[in-house]
């Protein structure tokens, strides 16, 4: 029999669902409802967040038409989470470390890859792995990202570099996995400059957030880790763009980590590569979500403003498409990989088995 | 030049590459004020300061990634697991992250780690203390294994280890620790990474053994000189990379090859060496390649080490069986 006058433990449980509501500054109708942060907000700055979500619904676009035509590799289908992606990763500076995740080749590109170079990491070539950035490649395992994000958290306090920290992303699926965790409670435990970005898009492939973990919020796993936590609205560019930037300023003043949840959606599938999400939600869940589409909001307060057009964002959509063509050309014109660079790629003092190896393929190779 | 033991030796080499490579940090669970739960890592805190070497959170994954993230950042991350059998929870950072670093970038991004971790039985530890894992971790690619039998060896090793550019598991013998003395040679030495040691030359027959067991093969090696039966003993020294080249040449000349290792039997580095031989040397033998091996059941409890684990006497009628072939 349950004993109350010990503890209450349900009461406990309770509370846990007691948190404050996500940041939002634009509500999906477009209305302002938070004009504070909004007035930080230039017109320039409202054009250039379209902007960098139409870039990215483009790319999805393309790409997605790229893999249809049977000319990518594995892509993570990104449309519906413009507004967390590019708002976050907007916040970041050239300096920053960048961790990312399978979903966020957007982020990469934005900090310094190519698109070239993103279309070679999709079809599997290491020319895509040999960006300039300051960013691992995307992450396929889904908790690692966090831990190494400890690591290049505490590399960069240890190295004293002024105004610099790691951003690092998973997904609600990845916050399960021990790791998501075990690299938050390292970074709390020194006090590392790290930027945790959980992209709660509501499915792991097929698996619901609800079925994820009994917390209430994901944004609470930092809780245990002593970290400051907060949900946005993930489908709102300029909360996620203030609450990342906010975050980043008070790590660069000398601050521990700080982790964000957005509340995001995939429209499409987890993968192109053969997964149908009509096999683990109706049209009925999907369709609220599509109202939210974060280009809708903004564009409408930009369409009000007299500062947007269709026209413009038809135009901008058609270089941008351009680019990508430009881009895939690019990526084609890339030699193949051989046997033998890959066998010299594997350590920088080849063993002596392995000069065996190579001289092999390399005699087979010059046939 | 002084005594040292194993323990001493592997001190010793880390006092070395602190004070040579600014870069070089020290860390894991208890290794700061500590100094380890074998106290290899004593005094270095104290002497290097706290950024340097530092105690992490309880977790190894966390402790291999911390040594990724800050392999990015540009520094020489020596972490240590406490007990081998801990790597297990590390096994993706290992395995899926810190070896594939230089293939991955093509160079561009790379993880100078050098990984310390105790191993080995004889001791009558709790379970997942002592097991013989490298059976498991030979077969990753991008990462080097380094098992070194002596003091000599293990401070040589270890400082060719740090200096190395791309990830070693470097595998410390618990029953090597406090059991032999060498004398080790102030200041640095380096031992290469991927060549086996003729310990003992002999012309009748080759033990190829690693680890404790190098010992265990120099007994029997005296044993049978007794008899005037002649043992080469190899001590492979790092068992990813194997020198074939060394075994091959012995092998040769004594037409007779026992292999030994103190791990169970199933797919590892007696059998990587046993295949190299039937690939490339099988001709020099005039009798059948021997193995001894631990069972492969699961590692015993303490109470059963003793029974489980093959020594000198195992070694010894194995040779013997392979010499009256």
């Amino acid at each position: 029999m349950a004993n109350k006058t010990i503890v209450d433990f349900e009461a406990i449980k309770n509370n846990l669902s007691n948190v404050s509501k996500p940041i939002q500054v634009l509500n999906e109708n477009a209305e302002i409802t938070n004009q504070e942060i909004f007035d930080t907000f230039s017109d320039d700055d409202l054009v250039e967040f379209m902007k960098k979500m139409v870039w990215e619904r483009a790319l999805h676009e393309q790409t997605m038409n790229f893999s249809r035509q049977g000319r990518m590799g594995f892509y993570a289908p990104t449309e519906g989470e413009e507004a967390s992606e590019m708002g976050t990763v907007l916040a970041m500076k050239k300096q920053d470390y960048l961790l990312p995740a399978y979903r966020d080749v957007p982020q990469l590109i934005q900090h310094g890859a190519t698109v070239t170079e993103a279309y070679l990491w999709s079809r599997g070539h290491v020319v895509g792995n040999k960006f300039k950035a300051r960013s691992m490649m995307p992450q396929i395992i889904i908790g690692a990202a966090y831990v190494e994000a400890a690591g290049v958290g505490l590399g960069i306090k240890k190295n004293k570099e002024e105004d610099t920290i790691a951003f690092t992303y998973t997904g609600d699926g990845g916050t399960s996995q021990g790791d998501s965790y075990e690299g938050m409670n390292f970074a709390g435990a020194y006090q590392a400059p790290v930027l945790f970005i959980v992209q709660n898009n509501g499915f792991a492939i097929s698996t619901p957030r609800v079925k994820q973990t009994a917390a209430p919020t994901l944004a609470q796993k930092a809780v245990a880790a002593g970290i400051p936590s907060v949900q946005v609205d993930g489908m709102d560019i300029l909360a996620c763009y203030a609450v990342a930037k906010a975050a980043r300023d008070y790590m660069v003043a000398g601050n521990g980590p700080v982790m964000i949840e957005t509340l995001t959606y995939r429209f499409g599938a987890h993968s192109s590569a053969g997964d149908d999400p009509k096999r683990y939600r109706t049209k009925d869940q999907e369709q609220p979500w599509f109202e939210k589409d974060p280009l809708i909001r903004l564009r409408k307060i930009l369409t009000d403003k007299g500062l947007w057009s269709e026209e413009q964002e038809d135009k901008l959509t058609d270089e941008y498409k351009a680019s990508f063509k430009d881009a895939i050309k690019e990526a084609d014109s890339v030699p193949a990989d051989t046997v033998s660079d890959m066998l010299k790629r594997t350590f920088e003092i080849p063993t002596p088995e392995m000069k065996k190896e190579i001289d092999k393929f390399e005699a087979k190779e010059s046939k | 030049m002084a005594k040292k033991t194993y323990i001493q030796a592997i001190t010793d080499a880390l006092d070395i590459v602190l004070e040579d490579d600014p870069k070089t940090l020290i860390f894991g669970e208890d290794v700061g004020k500590n100094g380890g739960v074998f106290r290899t890592t004593q005094g270095l805190q104290e002497k290097y300061g706290e950024d340097r070497v530092f105690d992490t959170p309880l977790a190894e994954s966390g402790i291999l990634g911390l040594a990724t993230g800050l392999g990015l950042t540009g520094w020489r991350p020596i972490p240590e697991i406490q007990f081998m059998g801990f790597s297990f929870e590390a096994v993706d950072q290992i395995a899926g992250q810190l070896s594939r670093m230089r293939f991955r970038f093509d160079g561009l991004k790379t993880a100078p780690v050098t990984i310390r971790t105790p191993y080995g039985g004889g001791t009558h530890t709790a379970e997942m203390h002592a097991d013989n894992l490298e059976n498991f971790f030979t077969g990753i690619p991008g990462l080097r294994v380094v098992m070194p039998s002596n003091p000599y060896d293990a401070k040589g090793l270890l400082i060719s280890s740090v200096e190395n550019n791309d990830p070693v598991l470097f595998m410390e013998n618990l029953k090597l620790y406090r059991s032999m003395k060498d004398d080790i040679p102030d200041g640095k030495y380096t031992v290469p990474l991927d060549k086996a040691n003729v310990i003992r030359e002999g012309n009748d027959i080759t033990i190829v053994a690693y680890g404790a067991e190098v010992n265990e093969a120099l007994k029997v090696a005296d044993t049978l000189a007794e008899k005037n039966v002649s043992v080469e003993v190899i001590d492979l020294r790092t068992v990813s990379p194997i020198d074939t080249e060394t075994i091959f040449k012995s092998i040769e000349k004594t037409h007779k090859v026992v292999i030994v290792q103190e791990a169970q039997k199933m797919a590892g580095v007696g059998a990587q060496v046993a295949s190299a031989i039937a690939e490339d040397a099988i001709l020099s033998l005039d009798a059948p390649i021997g193995r001894v091996a631990a069972p492969n059941s699961v590692y015993p409890f303490a109470l059963g080490e003793d029974i489980w684990i093959p020594r000198a006497k195992e070694i010894e009628e194995k040779v013997n069986e392979i010499l009256n072939y």
